[in-house]
């Protein structure tokens, strides 16, 4: 996983609340067996479907910061839309409230999805719609977001932050700890079920 | 310290809890399907790493086969690339699998109950988000990403972190033509889709004990559009009796011993809830969805609301979002809006007891001229015994398509889909735009609206049909 410490970056306004992974990508194109090569699905239907759709218009061509509406990521578990927006060159997700897989599967995959305040959402919707050049920092390291105007302290838990700062893989974390998952699987109850 | 059922479940399955690390959970049942594992079993491969524990793990094809022709190769080259894929990698890595034309094949969450493995007090998940569905049991059930599914092969386990209790209190009784469906679309519409964010959600009082376990699994199935975590059911009397006699169920003394432990498993008296959210089961009608999120629900004998109604701006100018994408005009009462697909199916709804219910209701009657109804079995289980029961004759000669089982029209993802301006009423658990293909729309409803908007070709309930 590419470790995230400090990203800098113009910022996509998404002024949509409850926008759900069927909408981040659409299930027609999760069949896919890759982990990369996601980025035409993403927001596929309005992409094609409403020229004005923020994600058509040029001057935020190249952003890297989305700034969504609240309850962002509803929905399926599809790990997929994570990568959609990972491979369309977003870094990092700010919105008021994200539903709880889709913030798993983002920490998990090092897109920062930070929680703000729907108050400051609004501020930083209003000061990039002004001038789309906008530069938005998501600062991990001090965990704080920056743009201007705007300067907002945010929560993420030491152990993700430590994790992400690092670039570690959750996996081979988990392996260190091999014995004691052994230990535990000797004290399992003889009917739990078996599927071999 | 008094404990609800969920902390109890959670605390027997704590690997290793250490400072300012997340709980390391283990992993009772890991179900596996098409969609969501190729990317995890090839990260094992590059990594050179085995599946832990295969006898833990099972696989099916669900989301993305075909319910029709099951004998034809898939058409799609791509969908075809991805069951090949999963059958490939459960040969490989030793899992077992339940492929397309097997008799245990269907949708995950209606397998895993009907085999006996899903059990009280186990954990369970799946790479998918109505993994939810199990917490019917008393288990504890996560939807999973495809990193945390590659995690539980490769580990067993989950670093998860801690999560909040509500209590969702039904008292009451329902009314004759009300289901346990309608019990979910009016909980998500009170609390929201973001409502039981962070929160496990335990689903209890007299209306909820008196549910079967399949009518158990529909709400459990949609906690996750409450936006919960899980949702978990105590078990009891009901929930012995569906898992006694099933194969992977434990036998003899082994089962009576399961169930003296499965039994301390109801939450405390005492214990505190962070949340606790009460209805009425005798105030509740059949209820249908009018926008583009499961929160966007009413009575069917109500209207398509105002927009202008909502006091919350961004509320607002999602319903008029939703009004815009569905076509509707607030004001329209819910029993004229026409469709002209109906879809009896999914893991909320594509069990025996839906397809009884829907059966008893069409039969000896006519789908409407105009109105297409598919019904896609949960399971081939499911399918033969409905067979067996002369349900699926019912379908056909109602007019109905009676298909092969799998996830269909509740995705779009297989051929079963919506074209665009098309709209269903759907016993599916989302309502999302392009849900069911692109430019489609879907009211949802439960098995006995959709049978009876079958029939009318509008939205309807089975009273609606008495009164013709």
């Amino acid at each position: 996983m590419e470790k995230f410490d400090v990203h800098t970056g113009r910022a996509v306004p998404l002024r949509a609340s409850n926008v759900d992974t069927d909408q981040i990508i659409p299930a027609v194109y999760l069949k896919r067996v890759s982990r990369n090569g996601f980025e035409d699905g993403l927001f596929a239907e309005w992409r094609k479907s409403d020229p004005d759709f923020v994600l058509n218009r040029p001057e935020y061509e190249g952003a890297s910061v989305l700034v969504a509406g609240p309850d962002f990521g509803t929905g399926s578990s599809r790990e997929h839309a994570v990568w959609a927006l990972q491979n369309y060159g977003f870094k990092t997700v700010l919105s008021s409230r994200f539903a709880d897989i889709f913030r798993g599967n983002s920490l998990k995959g090092g897109l920062l999805t930070v929680l703000l305040p729907q108050e400051v959402i609004d501020r930083i919707w209003d000061a990039v719609e002004a001038d789309p050049a906008t530069e938005v920092t998501v600062d991990l390291v001090n965990r704080e977001v920056r743009a201007p105007g705007v300067q907002e302290s945010f929560e993420l838990d030491d152990y993700t932050r430590w994790r992400l700062l690092e670039g570690l893989d959750d996996i081979a974390l988990t392996l260190r700890h091999t014995d004691e998952i052994g230990a535990f699987e000797t004290t399992r109850e003889p009917w739990k079920p078996v599927t071999l | 310290m008094a404990r609800t059922m969920a902390e109890k479940v959670w605390e027997e399955h704590v690997v290793r809890r250490a400072d300012g690390e997340p709980d390391l959970l283990y992993i009772d049942l890991h179900l596996v399907h098409e969609v969501t594992s190729p990317q995890a079993f090839e990260g094992l491969r590059l990594a050179g790493r085995s599946v832990r524990r295969p006898d833990l793990t099972i696989a099916t094809e669900d989301h993305n086969v075909p319910t029709a022709d099951l004998l034809a190769p898939i058409a799609d080259p791509v969908s075809r690339k991805q069951v090949e894929t999963l059958r490939k990698n459960c040969s490989d890595f030793g899992v077992r699998l339940h492929p397309m034309g097997d008799i245990d094949q269907g949708v995950v969450h209606v397998v895993g109950p009907q085999l006996g493995l899903t059990q009280p007090g186990m954990t369970v998940v799946c790479g998918d988000s109505h993994t939810s569905t199990h917490g019917a049991f008393g288990a504890l059930a996560f939807g999973i990403g495809t990193s945390q599914v590659e995690h539980v092969l490769a580990t067993q386990t989950l670093p998860m972190q801690p999560f909040r209790t509500m209590a969702v209190t039904v008292n009451g009784t329902l009314q004759p033509g009300v289901s346990a469906k309608d019990i979910i679309l009016a909980v998500i519409a009170k609390i929201g889709t973001g409502g039981g964010q962070g929160y496990v959600i335990e689903y209890r009082g007299e209306a909820i004990e008196a549910l079967s376990m399949e009518a158990r699994m529909t709400v459990c199935n949609m906690s996750i559009e409450a936006g919960a975590r899980a949702g978990m059911i105590a078990p009891d009397q009901t929930t012995f009796d569906y898992v006694q006699g099933r194969p992977h169920a434990p036998r003899g003394a082994e089962f009576d011993a399961a169930v003296e432990h499965w039994k301390s498993l109801r939450t405390d008296e005492g214990a505190e809830f962070d949340a606790e959210v009460v209805l009425d089961a005798d105030e509740l009608s059949p209820f249908v969805t009018w926008g583009t999120n499961p929160g966007q629900g009413v009575p069917l004998d109500a209207e398509v609301p105002d927009p202008a109604s909502y006091e919350d701006p961004s509320a607002r100018a999602a319903a008029e979002k939703a009004l815009k994408y569905m076509d509707l005009r607030a004001g329209t009462p819910m029993r004229e809006v026409r469709v002209d697909t109906v879809f009896l199916g999914s893991c909320t709804n594509g069990r025996i007891e839906d397809l009884r219910t829907a059966a008893e209701i069409i039969r000896g009657r006519r789908v409407a001229d105009g109105v297409r109804m598919l019904v896609v079995p949960g399971s081939m289980r499911v399918k033969e015994q409905a067979n067996e029961e002369g349900l699926g004759q019912v379908f056909l000669d109602a007019g109905a398509e009676w298909r092969e089982a799998g996830c269909s029209m509740c995705l779009g993802m297989n051929p079963d889909q919506l074209k665009p301006g098309e709209r269903s009423a759907s016993t599916s658990n989302r309502n999302f735009e392009g849900r069911q293909g692109r430019g489609g729309r879907t009211h949802l409803v439960s098995p006995q609206v959709a049978a009876a908007t079958a029939v009318r070709g509008t939205l309807s309930s089975p009273a609606d049909l008495d009164a013709q």
